[in-house]
């Protein structure tokens, strides 16, 4: 799904990625770990095509992302610290567009609904009024209902309570479940742990290539 | 998805989200009735002059109007995220400059509507029939040249941290080539002073190429200008 080779990417004059080397399969849900400033959010955007390879091979479901960084981007999801959600329109609205921006059918979009566990009540209630953990859900069936295949989240545990971070771990190990691939740059390395089948240190722009959860675990 | 239909998505987007959430029915019609009502102030109520500056009077509460307008349309984009995720997404940049232009232009014609209203009853301007067809032909080709300056401009500051300040300075001047215009085929549709009817067109000529070069212009540079 995802081969990046000695990739350097730089955000202005700054060197953000000096030869990130890893890989992603299908289902993974790969831990991005690393200080601030590592090169993590970096390394997600790129994956997503919205920052430039330099240097080096990086192929997102087999499009080269030097020569197609804009045929890569219907294919993804990317969750920073926002939701993309419109605060004045349902739940049920806001899947409804992410969805028909690729066309999805009416049974895509409930679907996606379900799968994310925002239907029924939920769905005709304003965004506005939604919990942080509500609102990261309807976000999630947005990209189900867009048909994104690799969700890059950054850091996604962020702002919510207990019961919102078990609804969302739950949500994404049924994503991967269902064949989506997740990214996950963390900071609350305790949960995500936990979560992740692979982790990635990332480290003054450099990745260290994935392992299981246990051998990375006992490296460190 | 063709960028026609995924503007038309984005333009019914906005328009539901602004009736949904009354912004202009209770924020922007007030402030630009205010504006007309602070005109005739400025003026000394003076009937004879009003109505003979009426049609620039409009033209100008529309275009501070339209700076509401586009910082609420692009900001209902910038407060979650969602313009980033329109382009994380893939979503066609002709067809995001497209829908919000499209948007922008039901609700300035709806405001442009209200405020000829205005300058009848506060102004005692007169709306002749045999000038209806330019009144109606002038609001579209200026609305779709305002929209469409007010989106490029807005999308450029929207990323900004000093976009409040910085969408007046930029739209305005674009913009001061509708108001002539505007304002010149306004009057000759309304009859004001000694404007003649048939001059009125040069002027929505001028209108349109505006709005054609602007909108064309616009979504194609709308993408680079949004992207980072």
């Amino acid at each position: 799904m995802i081969v990046l080779r000695d990739v350097v990417a730089t955000l202005g004059q700054f060197p953000a990625l000096s030869g990130a080397t890893m890989s992603v399969d299908r289902g993974d849900i790969v831990l991005l770990r690393g200080p601030n400033g590592a090169g993590k959010t970096t390394l997600l955007r790129l994956c997503a095509g919205l920052v430039p390879v330099v240097r080096g091979t990086a192929r997102v479901l087999g499009f080269d992302l030097s020569t197609d960084r804009e045929r890569v981007r219907p294919h993804v999801g990317l969750l920073g610290h926002q939701n993309g959600l419109y605060a004045d329109l349902t739940v049920e609205e806001n899947v409804r567009f992410w969805g028909a921006t690729v066309g999805a059918t009416e049974t895509e979009i409930i679907a996606a609904m379900d799968r994310m566990d925002v239907a029924g009540r939920l769905a005709s209630m304003s965004v506005a009024k939604l919990s942080a953990g509500q609102k990261r859900r309807a976000a999630l069936a947005g990209l189900v209902a867009r048909r994104a295949e690799i969700w890059l989240l950054d850091e996604p545990h962020a702002g919510l309570d207990q019961r919102g971070r078990d609804e969302l771990d739950s949500t994404l190990r049924q994503a991967a479940g269902s064949g989506a691939t997740i990214l996950v740059a963390s900071h609350e390395l305790d949960r995500t742990e936990s979560l992740a089948t692979r982790i990635v240190d990332v480290v003054a722009g450099q990745v260290v290539p994935p392992g299981d959860v246990e051998a990375e675990t006992n490296r460190t | 998805m063709s960028t026609w239909r995924t503007a038309w998505l984005i333009a019914k987007k906005d328009l539901r989200i602004e009736r949904r959430s009354r912004i202009i029915t209770n924020q922007v019609v007030p402030f630009a009735g205010v504006t007309m009502i602070i005109f005739g102030f400025a003026l000394d109520a003076n009937t004879d002059v009003l109505e003979l500056v009426a049609p620039g009077l409009v033209w100008l509460a529309t275009m501070f109007s339209l700076l509401l307008l586009v910082q609420r349309t692009f900001s209902l984009e910038s407060e979650d995220g969602a313009l980033d995720a329109m382009r994380v997404a893939g979503v066609d940049a002709r067809a995001i400059f497209l829908g919000k232009a499209i948007g922008l232009t039901v609700q300035l014609l709806a405001l442009e509507v209200l405020l000829l209203f205005a300058a009848v009853i506060l102004y005692g301007e007169t709306i002749r029939l045999d000038g209806a067809v330019l009144l109606v032909t002038t609001l579209l080709s200026a609305t779709c040249g305002l929209a469409a300056v007010g989106t490029l401009y807005g999308g450029l500051a929207v990323g900004n941290s000093g976009r409040e300040t910085l969408l007046p300075l930029l739209t305005l001047p674009a913009v001061a080539p509708v108001l002539i215009g505007a304002t010149r085929a306004v009057e000759s549709a309304l009859g004001t002073g000694v404007a003649e009817l048939s001059d009125g067109w040069q002027w929505v000529s001028l209108l349109t190429v505006f709005a054609v070069a602007f909108g064309v212009g616009g979504s194609l540079a709308f993408g680079p200008l949004i992207d980072e």
